[in-house]
């Protein structure tokens, strides 16, 4: 069990790096809490498995420093930090049972063979292998195999920590579900450090506790999932998470408030300030389809759009229309009534996000 | 998987057809044909399975046939492991795999009589590198009046000419295995025997079975180099099947028996690469069916 | 030109990997082919494009019995999993390459391929090589050399599986608008049930083989004819549920039970499969008349704006699919309110006899 701690990290695969632009994972510190679920989240080339790597051992930074428990580790393999690592696709030892494939860990640091056969059927109890623990690992389907590769990671108890890069890749989408529960069983059962890489915000916000938002090398956000959905700290997550992401908009700031065009977009009295006093002029403002509001009727709070798509996603439907001259989504309910051609939307304030240079301004009220 | 079928390609493959029968089948026609008659001058006799019979019993072919599979087994049974070895140690990446590459194919470039007359001289007690040294060491090494002498030379020639084949097939092998494997394993405190047992031997197996087909096939047809370096000798002792046969046609002209002992010859490849094909055929069916299809 | 597969069959060493399809493509409809993989996805698109032979039956073009027609001769192009270009041609030449072995003009060549770039948001890229750009940009080039051949029939298969789920999104909203005003005919293999409610047009489903159903999307997705295609076309999974009808009464597994509603009147009394809608499962009742159910929570999934529950009593288990977070420690006891006028009927064979009716129209 540790608790990995990243000091000054940076890491660069150039040998000569000019710009930030030639770091793979630009300058950062970072804490990952002992038994936690943690996802690291991002677009391919954002440097997350770059990060995963250099947590397990596999590379080394560049910059910085990796500590274990106040132990720095940066020239210790993964075998030597007590990693586990599953990987994208299954890696198991075809030759091998299954048992035999879970044993594989516990032989080679030699423990005695009365203590492994208890703990690989706890492990493969767990993952529901049980059935096929006397089959040879080649004949399993995708998804028993990285089962078998989990369990090989889980059946040490001195491990400090499961790092996981997009497992789930190879799965069935019917079975992809069944595996994200059952991780979330693992961890909740063995209260091992997790850390899970993956690109698909559905899978990270469902597994992790605290999901790590990675953009061209750079952490953008540390939260749990409803922090990120709710009160993204970055235009890209605000555009990373949620299906469809966030509506953005060009905004200017005048003396009363923020003005798209000549419509008045209703700020906070504290976010208006601050727009007003900074120089920039990256000013937009965000707010996601689920909380754009749309009216059965035309009201005087609303503004009158031109729909330009309705979508039918089964239980809800997503509208696109445009505002001005910008394309928005909005999230309608499957029983809420569908507008034709036009329709009466509002921007709840509680709901817009105001961003100065792609970072969030706080509302006053938090 | 079945394709649409388009005709016109038979006729971009006639010609072919055509110099192979003429090359090849019609002249097989031919040995047949002698196999089952006995030809004297301008006359020939149906003698039916006579000539098999002969050389079936013959003493000297089933001695040349003995011979042939010790030949063929011990070869087998250096080069495959020592192959293995050495694709392991060679480098991965950078210019030095490149130079060990070349290093390493260059024993397979030599023309096969060439083989043999380099080992000769080689050998030889007087003017070779080998031979003298040998000698000056004390020890008497002839490969001209000594048997064991002969055979050790014979293999020795042949694992320095062939294991590069091995080698390069079981590179290959190798440079297909996903990083990842070799990463878990590190992370499970594997030795380097059992990465070696459980990740690289299995997924060498493909290209091994190819490679043992073909050593095994070229080796037991193999003529000119023992040929060049020792002429069958010293007596009978490294004759070989191949020469054994060439003898009989040629320079004693018995066509029936020789007709009848190629054929025999052809056969025995024939059933052993057929097994090999079968099982070949198995594994890849064994693949598709896991992979399958969307 | 219309595609119509007639009967068709595909066996290979004694199994079935197609089983008797029958199905008729207009000419510019948007047809998904939805599937677990080995569904039979792509063998069913190399029958249609002349890759393969089917074992029995006909492919037709235009009412044209093509079915022996070698793929060289149809018109027609395909865009795999993998990006597949030639790596030695810049993306321009990529992009024209059908275009010239067609032997169309330089002119013509450079206005289609400028024209197909830009509807692909390639034209900074005609100069790059496919090694290169990144996985969408080599996918993009991949589709517009499909494309500016103006193909009768164009086939992708699960071409956005190596590429992130946001440059998914990106993709998929640009075929829907390119696919717009094509006259050709698309078809589009996925493993993912949302994938095809996302690109809308008509959704075909398979399973070992068998086309189960097919019809415009939301049509195929709210009124499924049998229970495989319910599940199949589902995520999270629709919840099954064995029950009885007696004259009066539905019944769960002789625990629950509720009156049978005017819905569900129809049905003659028997054992029957019920099918519920995770969204459709609520923590608060929606109706005066929905059936409250003590659980247990197995797990709670939580995604940034959704909750994924999962619950259990000692005869069901079901999964809810609810908007907002909401956590929950396990074995919590909760109650969820089971919609009485949303659920699907399907009798014992798994044929559907009954589809809830949708407000506001399928």
């Amino acid at each position: 069990m540790a608790e990995i701690t990243l000091s000054s990290l940076a890491h660069t695969y150039a040998t000569n790096p000019a710009s930030p632009e030639d770091y793979a994972i630009r300058k950062m510190d970072h804490v990952w809490h002992q038994g936690g679920a943690y996802a690291l989240l991002g677009p391919s080339g954002c440097g997350k498995s770059t990060m995963l790597n250099i947590i397990s051992g596999l590379l080394q930074p560049s910059e910085g420093d990796v500590i274990f428990d106040s132990r720095i580790v940066n020239d210790l393999s993964p075998e030597e930090r007590n990693i586990a690592q599953v990987f994208q696709f299954p890696v198991i030892y075809d030759t091998m049972t299954v048992f035999e494939n879970l044993a594989f860990p516990l032989r080679n640091i030699k423990t005695p063979e009365h203590k492994i056969a208890p703990r690989v059927h706890e492990v493969a109890d767990i993952l529901e292998l049980t059935p096929v623990l006397k089959r040879k690992a080649k004949n399993l389907n995708a998804d028993e195999k990285q089962k078998v590769s989990m369990g090989r990671g889980l059946v040490r108890d001195d491990v400090s920590a499961i790092l996981f890069d997009e497992p789930l890749t190879v799965i069935d989408p019917q079975l992809k579900w069944k595996l994200r529960r059952k991780l979330k069983q693992i961890h909740e059962q063995f209260n091992i450090t997790m850390i899970y890489v993956t690109h698909d915000q559905l899978e990270a916000s469902t597994f992790a506790e605290k999901i790590a938002v990675m953009y061209e090398g750079k952490m953008v956000q540390f939260g749990s999932p409803r922090e990120l959905f709710e009160r993204p700290a970055h235009t890209f997550v605000g555009f990373f998470i949620g299906s469809p992401g966030m509506n953005f908009l060009d905004v200017t700031i005048n003396n009363s408030g923020a003005q798209y065009g000549d419509i008045d977009i209703p700020i906070s009295n504290h976010q208006h300030a601050i727009a007003k006093a900074s120089e920039s002029d990256n000013i937009k403002v965000g707010i996601r389809p689920e909380f754009v509001h749309v009216w059965d009727d035309r009201n005087e709070e609303a503004f009158e759009v031109q729909i330009k798509d309705m979508e039918d996603l089964g239980t809800y439907r997503i509208m696109s229309f445009y505002f001005g001259d910008s394309l928005m989504r909005a999230r309608l309910h499957e029983d809420q009534r569908v507008p034709q051609k036009k329709a009466y939307v509002s921007f709840p304030e509680q709901w817009l996000t105001l961003y100065i240079d792609e970072y969030r301004v706080e509302a006053g009220n938090e | 998987m079945s394709k649409v079928k388009n005709n016109k390609a038979w006729l971009l493959v006639l010609p072919m057809l055509v110099l192979v029968s003429f090359s090849a089948i019609i002249p097989l026609m031919t040995v047949v044909n002698y196999s089952l008659q006995d030809i004297l001058g301008n006359s020939a006799f149906f003698v039916g399975t006579e000539w098999f019979e002969k050389t079936l019993n013959d003493p000297r072919f089933q001695s040349a046939l003995l011979r042939q599979f010790g030949f063929s087994f011990t070869i087998l049974a250096i080069q495959i492991p020592l192959g293995i070895g050495i694709a392991l140690l060679m480098p991965k990446k950078g210019w030095q795999a490149s130079a060990v590459l070349i290093l390493i194919t260059l024993p397979l470039l030599v023309p096969w009589s060439v083989v043999g007359s380099m080992w000769q001289i080689f050998t030889r007690g007087d003017i070779g590198l080998m031979g003298h040294g040998i000698r000056e060491l004390g020890y008497t090494y002839s490969i001209t009046s000594n048997a064991t002498d002969a055979w050790i030379t014979i293999i020795l020639m042949d694992v320095w000419h062939w294991t590069p084949l091995i080698a390069l097939l079981c590179y290959s092998g190798l440079r297909s295995i996903p990083e990842a494997y070799y990463q878990a394993a590190r992370i499970d405190r594997a030795s380097k025997w059992a990465v070696f047992r459980y990740i690289q031997l299995p997924k060498l197996t493909n290209v091994l079975v190819i490679g043992v087909l073909l050593r095994f096939m070229h080796s037991f047809m193999i003529y000119a180099e023992p040929f060049v370096l020792t002429g069958g000798g010293p007596g009978s002792s490294t004759t070989f099947l191949s020469q054994s046969l060439t003898t009989m046609a040629i320079a004693q002209q018995d066509l029936g028996p020789s007709a009848a002992f190629s054929i025999i010859y052809f056969l025995i490849i024939l059933a052993v690469s057929y097994v090999f094909y079968i099982g070949i055929m198995n594994m890849q069916k064994e693949k598709a069916t896991k992979n399958g299809d969307a | 030109m219309s595609l119509t597969l007639e009967n068709v069959s595909k066996t290979v060493d004694g199994e079935a990997w197609i089983s008797d399809v029958d199905l008729t493509l207009e000419p510019g409809s948007f047809n998904v082919l939805l599937g677990r993989t080995l569904a039979g996805k792509t063998t069913l698109m190399r029958l249609m494009a002349g890759l393969e032979k089917p074992t029995r039956g006909r492919i037709l073009m235009n009412g044209v019995d093509v079915t022996g027609v070698s793929v060289r001769d149809r018109n027609l192009s395909m865009v795999y999993q993998q990006f597949i270009n030639y790596p030695a041609h810049t993306v321009y030449d990529n992009i024209a390459s059908p275009l010239r072995l067609a032997r169309m003009s330089k002119k013509v060549i450079d206005e289609r391929v400028r024209e197909t770039a830009k509807m692909l948001h390639l034209e900074s890229m005609l100069n790059r090589y496919p090694l290169e750009l990144s996985g969408g940009q080599q996918q993009r080039t991949a589709m517009a050399r499909a494309l500016v051949k103006d193909a009768d029939l164009i086939l992708f298969d699960e071409p956005l599986v190596n590429l992130d789920y946001k440059l998914r999104e990106e993709f998929r909203e640009e075929l829907r608008e390119l696919f717009k005003t094509k006259n050709c005919i698309a078809v589009y293999a996925t493993t993912e049930p949302n994938e095809a409610l996302a690109l809308g047009g008509n959704t075909a489903v398979l399973h070992e083989g068998r086309l189960l159903q097919y019809g415009r999307t939301p049509e195929v997705y709210h009124q499924p004819k049998d229970i495989l295609t319910a599940e199949m076309f589902s995520e999270p999974p629709i919840n099954v549920v064995p029950g009885l009808v007696t004259e009066s009464e539905v019944t769960f597994d002789e625990t629950v039970h509720f009156k049978l509603n005017a819905d569900l009147q129809s049905l003659t009394p028997g054992r029957y499969q019920f099918g519920v809608r995770a969204s459709h499962i609520g923590l608060v009742p929606h109706a005066d008349d929905d059936l409250e159910l003590p659980m247990n929570v197995d797990l709670a999934e939580i995604s940034g704006s959704e909750t994924f529950l999962h619950v259990r009593s000692d005869k069901l288990e079901l999964v809810l699919h609810l908007s907002g977070v909401h956590e929950y420690d396990v074995d919590e006891q909760i109650k969820v309110y089971f919609p009485t006028h949303k659920i699907y009927a399907f009798d014992m064979d798994g044929s559907a006899v009954h589809v809830p009716t949708r407000m506001g129209g399928v």
